[in-house]
């Protein structure tokens, strides 16, 4: 367990607060793609909250909500305790700058006709911060902070490597002094050699300058190492939360506990555990999800009961929060 | 892939002359089925050679399942390919020897290849959507596959694609066969896939990162069908991806390339207790791992060597914590033990950390 860099997490102070969020994209033909429907959850200052899910889940839909990319088409969102959704434009632009997104391409995020510099002072000109000469420190400080020379500054994307690209994306978030990051599957197109070297410097800049993150990833394993907490998403739902050593080690959700023993493990064969669970089949569309619970279709618990009604989302341990309608504290499903 | 330039093109015909020094890395007492020795690739282009691979050297056995290693631009895929035939003849510059069964595949014709190629020897790539022909059936590519090695009537040919797609898993084959490409999901699509792999039954699969483009569940159920089948059919596997954990749970040796080298070959429990070589040590610390959480994450410093500026002997050098003089000489494969080998100088002197603590 940590405890070298373990973040100052304030319990009381959540710096984003998600209810009953709702994200819903029409098709032609009337229909809507539900890919986020109904979350609520909350994001403590100081703390990393990792959610994880497996591709439309929803998790990366979370992600852009949480930054104001995307319209929430039902519930709130609120940066403190401000509901977003009633602030006027220019009140929303100077918050929104506390709130970062950085994505998993680095190479896509930089515009490769812009030197490493220009692409680090665009935030601030866009949110007209500080003349031009501040502006240049203020980047090139964010450089060092991310661990690179100055001498990048004049470069171009195609000169570096994946990972000095996605340090660059980390520091041009840094320029405008955010509270809170998102992180969608920032090591994910990097070598496994280098994501250790960029997943340090996340937690040193969260020990340094107090940052919030919401880590996204399908990666269990990377999500275990950075986060106190950990949400796991379901084709738009939330199916359990809670503290990263308790949801690894005792997850109480059919669905996590397939995950989990679904992962890979680098692991000498007698040191193996037979797999648990065996999960059949795909995720099913989110155009059409299943009645009652989402998983319900590749559960192996699966009764009438979880078509007939959506389960309940229930906090059977302090902090550990579950929809299963058989979700028991001791992780037997019953 | 790398990107070397280089003016001279003698370079892989000389250091495929190092192939008698290595070692033979044959597990098993039988004839391996595939065995490669001293393979080394170079592209052709505008502005001079570039060396993909350099001196290649391992074997598969009969229903051996190998895994292949490595980070993006090691030589990988290069290397799976080459094995298939399928490296553009116009630029692709290949030396060394392919054995097939016994049988040089760089010496044969065309026409002979392309009757082992599908038959004997199938791929199964990472996309199934790039590999799948859109506008035909699976059911039509299924039988295609078929008859071109073993001429059949269609009815005969169309109860053995059923067949094949119940094989992999995939409920009711009959309906499914009439059905495109499109119609199916990712993890349905690569069953399709294996199916087309296996119909001719061959003797050895490459599976170039079947997995990677998965989801974790959907990949831990394919990982299991190709070690069933595997078993089942007793043909063996070339596994090649980035992902420790999949070669983990499906192969029983492991190759490690770098830079375009093997740098290490050994059983797959021995490597992940002990490795031999210091990149796989490093590749296996920079897993995080479930049960270790928090803290610092060890990582490799520095990157790959850019093809222009490969250092003299030890490719890894320049990023290798045990580095001394001496690494910048030439490194053959050293043997550490039956079946174990590592290009380190210093493999049998160095304790280094695994997976497992």
């Amino acid at each position: 367990m940590s405890t070298a860099n373990q973040p100052r997490v304030t319990e009381n102070e959540n710096i984003v607060t998600v209810d009953n969020l709702k994200i819903h994209f029409p098709l032609k033909g009337g229909e809507t793609v539900k890919a986020v429907d109904g979350v609520s959850f909350q994001i403590r200052a100081g703390e990393t909250l990792g959610i994880i899910g497996e591709s439309g889940s929803g998790k990366s839909t979370v992600g852009r909500a949480l930054v104001g990319l995307l319209k929430p088409t039902e519930g709130t969102l609120r940066y403190g305790e401000t509901d977003i959704s009633e602030l006027s434009a220019a009140e929303y632009k100077r918050l929104r700058k506390n709130y970062q997104i950085i994505f998993q391409d680095p190479h896509a995020a930089l515009n490769p006709r812009m030197t490493i510099l220009q692409s680090l002072v665009e935030p601030m000109e866009i949110q007209k911060e500080g003349t031009r000469e501040s502006r240049r420190k203020t980047a090139l400080a964010a450089l060092e902070r991310a661990g690179l020379a100055p001498e990048i500054a004049l470069r171009y994307p195609h000169e570096l490597s994946g990972g000095q690209k996605q340090r660059i994306n980390i520091a041009r978030a840094l320029t405008v002094h955010p509270r809170f990051i998102v992180c969608d599957e920032v090591v994910a197109a990097l070598d496994v050699s280098v994501r250790g070297s960029i997943l340090n410097l996340f937690a040193d800049l969260q020990e340094e300058l107090g940052l919030t993150y919401a880590f996204i990833t399908h990666d269990i394993s990377v999500v275990a190492h950075v986060s106190q907490r950990v949400g796991v998403m379901y084709l738009g739902n939330m199916m359990e939360l809670g503290p990263t050593g308790a949801v690894i080690d005792q997850p109480l959700h059919p669905y996590t506990q397939a995950l989990l023993s679904a992962e890979p493990r680098p692991v000498p064969s007698d040191m193996r555990e037979d797999r648990r669970i065996r999960l059949e089949g795909e995720i099913p569309s989110p155009v059409a999800p299943p009645s009652g619970c989402r998983f319900r279709t590749r559960c192996p618990f699966a009764t009438e009961k979880c078509a007939a009604e959506p389960p309940e989302w229930r906090e059977i341990v302090p902090d550990h929060w579950v929809a299963c309608h058989y979700a028991t504290p001791d992780g037997q499903v019953a | 892939m790398l990107v070397a330039k280089s003016e001279q093109g003698g370079d892989a015909a000389t250091l495929a002359g190092n192939t008698t020094s290595v070692p033979p890395e044959t597990s098993l007492e039988t004839t391996p089925v595939l065995d490669v020795r001293g393979l080394s690739i170079s592209f052709r282009g505008r502005d001079g050679i570039t060396h993909v691979t350099r001196d290649v050297s391992f074997s598969v056995a009969p229903g051996e399942r190998v895994g292949v290693v490595g980070e993006s631009g090691c030589g990988k895929s290069v290397t799976g390919l080459s094995l298939m035939g399928l490296l553009p003849e116009r630029t692709a510059i290949i030396d060394g020897g392919i054995h097939f069964d016994g049988r040089d595949l760089r010496k044969m014709r065309p026409r002979e290849i392309r009757a082992i190629r599908g038959r004997d020897i199938s791929m199964i790539f990472q996309e199934p959507m790039t590999a799948l022909d859109p506008v035909f059936t699976v059911g039509q590519q299924l039988m295609e596959t078929l008859r071109t090695h073993y001429p059949m009537p269609a009815a005969e040919a169309r109860e053995r694609a059923i067949e094949a797609l119940k094989e992999v898993g995939i409920p009711s084959p009959e309906r499914r066969l009439e059905e495109y490409p499109h119609q199916f999901s990712g993890g349905m699509r690569q069953r399709v896939m294996i199916a087309m792999a296996l119909i001719c039954k061959p003797k050895l699969i490459i599976a170039d990162e079947p997995t990677t483009a998965l989801d974790v569940t959907v990949q831990a159920q394919i990982i299991d069908l190709l070690k069933d089948l595997s078993e089942r059919t007793g043909a063996a596997l070339l596994f090649i991806t980035h992902d420790l954990g999949v070669i983990a749970e499906t192969c029983s040796r492991m190759i490690t390339m770098y830079a375009g080298e093997v740098v290490e070959s050994a059983p797959v429990d021995d490597v992940l207790r002990r490795p031999g070589h210091p990149y796989t040590s490093g590749l296996l610390q920079s897993l995080p791992r479930l049960g270790h959480r928090g803290g610092r994450l060890p990582f490799i410093p520095g990157r790959v060597p850019s093809p222009g500026a490969m250092p003299e002997g030890c490719r890894f050098q320049q990023r290798c914590p045990h580095a001394s003089a001496g690494c910048d000489h030439y490194q053959p494969m050293v043997s550490i033990a039956p079946g174990r080998h590592a290009r380190c100088r210093r493999a049998l002197d160095l304790e280094l950390e695994g997976a497992v603590e």
